[in-house]
């Protein structure tokens, strides 16, 4: 019986390890994906679990996803850059019950990559990109966002 | 127009310095009490103006890089000079007293000042922290390079473009700084409301 039940805990934290781990993404794959057609807006939230601006403002990304479900919402994690623990960062998401897909972006020197994802970006967090695969229009912003600006931020791809 | 308006609220900052621009000298308190400006140190060839601050971890992480760059380069002309711009109203971690807490704790050998108004952080166009900006001193002050500090902020070990130093290595050998603008990663400077 103890066997058991050893081996169900066993099943499931592997399971549960399964079911945080976050899908790592290249600044190409990225890039690709931003560029990518499709029918809905697009919002790209880069954050990191130490930039608490960023932590600051996650709700009010998630209130909007909520309120718009017409519109894709991804929180794109700096924190490797910083630390190689990624668990932490599944951990975080699931604490603050983040719902919008989380993926972290696995790349080193920033200087390679971020004028992939975007060319006004100096590196500082938070940032938002937001795209409209339908009319080619996309938003930069790296700034947070205080409560009622996200909606008009997101209007101006519209 | 509303779109227009709109726009505008979320326009950038002014763009700031761009290399190759004349710097103004400006007047901020160190931790030390006094007020530093650049026209202070009269033997410098340059300085390595970094904005950092108390509070981010990605400062944090520089720390160390940032005292060793100070330590290597003030003797041959190019003293760091930390600057924090964060809004203490904002981010109480990086009031005055808690810059003096840290440069005693750290026993910071290089000027660490603070830009209360923000205004220096604003003529620089600084983003984030920290957030580098060399400016070599010939018949004026001009900026030399914008970015960050290496490629590598989570293991200084295993950095491969040592920017800041390249930089500053080329600046004393009289060469033009082969890449004098790289994207730095940091927390966004926490301006104060408008």
């Amino acid at each position: 019986m103890r066997f058991f039940l050893v081996l169900f805990c066993l099943a499931s934290s592997v399971y549960s390890t399964r079911a945080q781990a976050l899908e790592r993404v290249s600044a190409r794959e990225l890039q690709q994906r931003i560029q990518a057609g499709g029918e809905r807006i697009r919002i790209y939230n880069f954050w990191a679990t130490w930039c608490a601006p960023c932590v600051k403002e996650m709700p009010l990304f998630e209130r909007y996803r909520s309120a718009h479900p017409e519109v894709d919402l991804v929180f794109v994690s700096l924190d490797l850059n910083l630390d190689p623990d990624v668990a932490k960062v599944a951990r975080f998401t699931q604490r603050k019950k983040i719902e919008a897909q989380v993926i972290l972006l696995d790349e080193g020197d920033p200087n390679s990559w971020i004028d992939l994802i975007e060319k006004k970006w100096s590196g500082a967090l938070p940032a938002t990109l937001v795209v409209n695969p339908q009319n080619g229009k996309r938003v930069f912003n790296q700034h947070e966002f205080k409560e009622g600006e996200l909606d008009a931020f997101v209007a101006l791809v519209k | 127009m509303l779109l227009f308006l709109s726009a505008l609220a979320f326009a950038f900052r002014p763009a700031g310095y761009e290399v190759g621009d004349t710097v103004s000298d400006f007047k901020l308190k160190n931790v030390d009490g006094r007020m530093v400006s650049l026209a202070d140190y009269g033997s410098a060839k340059g300085f390595i103006i970094i904005f950092d601050c108390n509070t981010c971890p990605f400062s944090k992480g520089y720390n160390d890089r940032i005292a060793a760059l100070h330590t290597k380069y003030s003797e041959k002309g190019f003293p760091v000079i930390a600057i924090n711009p964060n809004s203490s109203e904002i981010s109480k971690g990086d009031s005055f007293d808690e810059m003096v807490k840290r440069a005693k704790q750290k026993k910071y050998a290089f000027a660490y000042l603070h830009d209360d108004t923000q205004a220096v952080a604003k003529a620089f166009g600084a983003t984030n922290t920290p957030h580098v900006f060399i400016v070599h001193k010939k018949e004026q002050l001009t900026v030399a390079y914008i970015g960050t500090i290496d490629d590598n902020a989570r293991d200084e070990a295993a950095a491969q473009k040592k920017y800041v130093e390249n930089a500053v290595e080329e600046l004393l050998a009289g060469k033009p700084v082969s890449q004098p603008k790289t994207k730095a990663i940091g927390c966004g400077i926490k301006w104060r409301d408008a």
